[in-house]
């Protein structure tokens, strides 16, 4: 279902906000990142995008740290 | 009032991890709290009283969870307690600085039709943020009553409890149907419900149909296994797949959309946000202490500063504790004419003062130890550990979360194995526990706190001990290895966790924690350490000689036959060919086969195997330290450390391994596993010391 202008959470740069639009990945990664309030139209901020190792975001007033195999799953716009 | 004229009340704290639950379950319990064993399950949860107007409540401190799903064991366990024991009143705690993602827990508790009370915890946090409520309306929406409470300073305790015991009083709620997930959703819940109304009313009985049907279209794993019926199956796939055209979506994440939904529609009524969001200090320190160069350089050194602390700290109060223990026994011995009762004399002045004592010495190391383990945990850099270390825990094939059970362990291996909860995949799982006793904890320590002054210097003791923790944790990281690439191999899962704003701990909630902790190692010197000083002190003064047989010897002589005679004497010294490699003798052999149930105790049998073998309990006795430095060379006692360090861990940890993985094989692969290692570990060291002339 991608449309123009998509693209891999691992893409953005540090301090952009952007809109989660889809999640790629299997049910158990889905189910997880739901209940923990990542789920498609969740507006995002990335807090620190430092090439490899964890990357952190920001939802409402939390701290997320996202491993470097989740970033490319979530695919936002 | 008269305790049987209460009402007891069992009331469940549940809560988001990070929201401030555990400073609500204190500010509700005091300190009084115990960790208690539900039957039929294998869960362990934290249990404390209160008293509030004609109620007796036993408040349970669930394990802080997102959801109620069962995607992780602690999802699971918290939800099993809910469903199972059927808690009078459910408190679910709520960060109200993060009142939207918080209420998603909420909401799912509202759908299992559990008694309710909302507790907005940390609202100086939320006012400070800029955050108001209208409380009223949003209790209107949620149809649950509303609670603020600040945990940490103790505010709103009374009106919480009023909430609890309003709603404990109140006859069960007809069920509530807050939310609609829309047509097409509704209507396959409807079809699905019916089916369980005929073909399962049981299950209907027990959880709700309404519940049931939901979870039933979640596919949720637990609810699905308990099914039967084929019609009911049949159903359900039915609506999933036609679910599924219509969404084109998992119906989960579409319900878990109408949840968000509602959930944001409540808030945007009734929460309102007066300051823009911003960057926090929490922001600014993650910059230096989660930095991509420095974090993990700054993360040693602050584990290397505890562990000096832990020492340099507690070697006052130790030498305070020893020289009691020490006046203790001299002026029993004074005071006591040897005589009648002698042998009573010799297991309290053998037995049970350096048994227990030798134990109770390290007390202020273990406290100081929990002490600053609670700290990390309370400042949030705990989670930021876990950051730190995931990209390096990958490499090995764990996840950076493995790390934060790793980091307990060095306290304690049993809460550390249980705190393995919050790893969602089964083979990360148990290779984090299979691993877990290679971090040195707090009973171990007591071992180096008698080893590393006796054989070296001042400035070498705090490298030793680091150079000890280190051996367990780079062989704990080749262990994982290994594990992941044998009999555990998979894909690690992946990376999600919330990064709590730093706080300031505060005094109360770390002082509870240590003392929780304290006193269970306390407890442990009183009961397990107190039972087996006077079990080995027996085993090492029996049999008894022949009299006729010492006839002639010196006084020294006699003792040392009747030790070599004893129970404890004629197992070490059957052992002795197997550790001599080691260059351990039967003394040590000995004091290692006590030590079986619980490490600390190889310094009380160390203590008591020394009082018995020592010269003449009248004269100035030397302290363990000079006796062993007399016996063994630093290398010995080095290898000592090592063989403890690795070696197979205490009962308690086996039997907890036991109930977390459901399995004997995985204990008895541990116990193998690591005593191998020991052994193998210890030898080579050994060896090659002993050829480079150490």
């Amino acid at each position: 279902m991608k449309t123009t202008g998509t693209k891999p959470l691992s893409q953005v740069a540090e301090g952009e906000i952007v809109n989660i639009v889809e999640i790629e990945g299997g049910r158990g990664l889905k189910g997880r990142l739901t209940t923990m309030g990542l789920l498609p139209k969740t507006q995002i901020q990335v807090v620190r995008n430092g090439g490899s190792g964890p990357f952190v975001i920001s939802i409402g007033n939390t701290r997320m740290a996202l491993g470097r195999g989740v970033v490319d799953k979530i695919i936002v716009a | 009032m008269t305790d049987d004229k209460l009402k007891k009340i069992t009331v469940a704290l549940a809560g988001n991890p990070n929201c401030g639950k555990t400073s609500v379950f204190n500010m509700l319990t005091g300190a009084r709290c115990h960790v208690a064993n539900y039957p039929g399950t294998t869960v362990e949860v934290e249990e404390g009283l209160c008293h509030h107007d004609d109620f007796r409540i036993t408040v349970v401190d669930l394990p802080g969870t997102y959801g109620l799903t069962t995607f992780s064991a602690e999802e699971l366990v918290a939800r099993n307690f809910l469903l199972d024991h059927k808690p009078d009143v459910v408190v679910d705690v709520i960060d109200s600085s993060n009142v939207e993602r918080n209420l998603y827990l909420a909401i799912q508790l509202i759908e299992m039709d559990v008694p309710l009370v909302l507790c907005f915890n940390m609202s100086d946090v939320a006012l400070q943020r800029g955050i108001v409520f209208d409380i009223a309306r949003l209790s209107q929406l949620l149809e649950t009553p509303i609670v603020q409470t600040i945990g940490s300073k103790s505010q709103g305790r009374e009106a919480l409890l009023d909430a609890i015991a309003a709603v404990a009083n109140k006859s069960a709620k007809p069920q509530s149907h807050l939310i609609t997930y829309g047509d097409e959703i509704e209507k396959s819940l409807s079809v699905i419900e019916q089916i369980i109304h005929s073909d399962h009313p049981e299950l209907a009985e027990k959880y709700g149909p309404g519940w049931l049907a939901v979870k039933l279209l979640e596919q949720d794993g637990d609810i699905l296994s308990k099914v039967k019926s084929k019609r009911l199956i049949e159903a359900i796939n039915d609506a999933i797949s036609k679910l599924k055209t219509i969404f084109r979506d998992e119906p989960e994440i579409v319900i878990a959309d109408k949840r968000y939904g509602f959930i944001s529609g409540a808030c945007q009524e009734t929460v309102k946000n007066t300051v823009e969001l911003r960057h926090t200090t929490s922001d600014l320190a993650d910059a230096v202490l989660t930095h991509r160069v420095f974090g993990l350089p700054i993360f040693l050194l602050m584990m290397y500063l505890v562990f000096y602390l832990t020492f340099t700290i507690a070697a006052y109060p130790m030498a305070w504790l020893e020289s009691l223990f020490g006046w203790m026994s001299a002026s029993i011995g004074s005071l006591w004419p040897a005589g009648g009762g002698i042998w009573l004399r010799s297991l309290i002045i053998d037995g049970v003062i350096p048994g227990v004592g030798g134990v109770l010495v390290f007390l202020p190391n273990i406290l100081i130890l929990f002490m600053a383990i609670a700290i990390l945990e309370d400042s949030g850099y705990m989670a930021r550990a876990a950051f730190i270390m995931d990209r390096l825990m990958h490499k090995i094939g764990l996840h950076g979360k493995s790390f934060i059970p790793m980091l307990i362990g060095f306290g304690c291996s049993i809460p550390a194995i249980m705190a393995t909860r919050i790893l969602e995949n089964k083979r990360s799982r148990l290779t984090t526990i299979m691993i877990l006793p290679l971090m040195s904890c707090g009973a171990r320590l007591t071992i180096y706190g008698l080893l590393i002054p006796a054989f070296f210097p001042q400035n070498w003791r705090g490298p030793v001990l680091w150079i000890i923790y280190l051996t367990g944790i780079v062989l704990a990281i080749i262990a994982a290895k290994v594990f992941r690439l044998t009999i555990f191999r998979g894909e690690a899962s992946d990376f999600v966790m919330e990064l709590p704003p730093y706080r300031v701990p505060t005094s109360k909630s770390i002082l509870i924690h240590t003392w929780i902790r304290g006193w269970m190692y306390l407890k442990k010197a009183g009961t397990i350490i107190l039972a087996f000083s006077i079990v080995l002190w027996a085993a090492m003064n029996y049999p008894r000689l022949d009299p006729q047989y010492v006839t002639g010897l010196s006084p020294d002589e006699v003792r040392q036959a009747q030790l070599a005679n004893s129970i404890v004497g004629r197992l070490g010294h059957a052992i002795e060919p197997v550790i001599r490699p080691l260059g351990f003798d039967w003394k040590i052999g000995a004091a290692l086969i006590g030590a079986t149930p619980a490490k600390e105790l190889f310094v009380s049998q160390l203590g008591i195997i020394y009082a018995v073998s020592s010269h003449d309990d009248s004269s100035a006795m030397p302290t363990l330290r000079q006796n062993l430095r007399a016996d063994y060379s630093p290398l010995v006692g080095f290898c000592i450390m090592l063989f403890c360090l690795l070696t197979f861990p205490c009962v308690a940890t086996l039997a907890v391994t036991r109930s977390e993985t459901g399995s004997w094989r995985w204990v008895a692969l541990q116990v193998f596993y690591l005593t191998a290692l020991a052994y193998i570990v210890t030898l080579v060291v050994y060896q090659a010391g002993t050829i480079l002339g150490i």
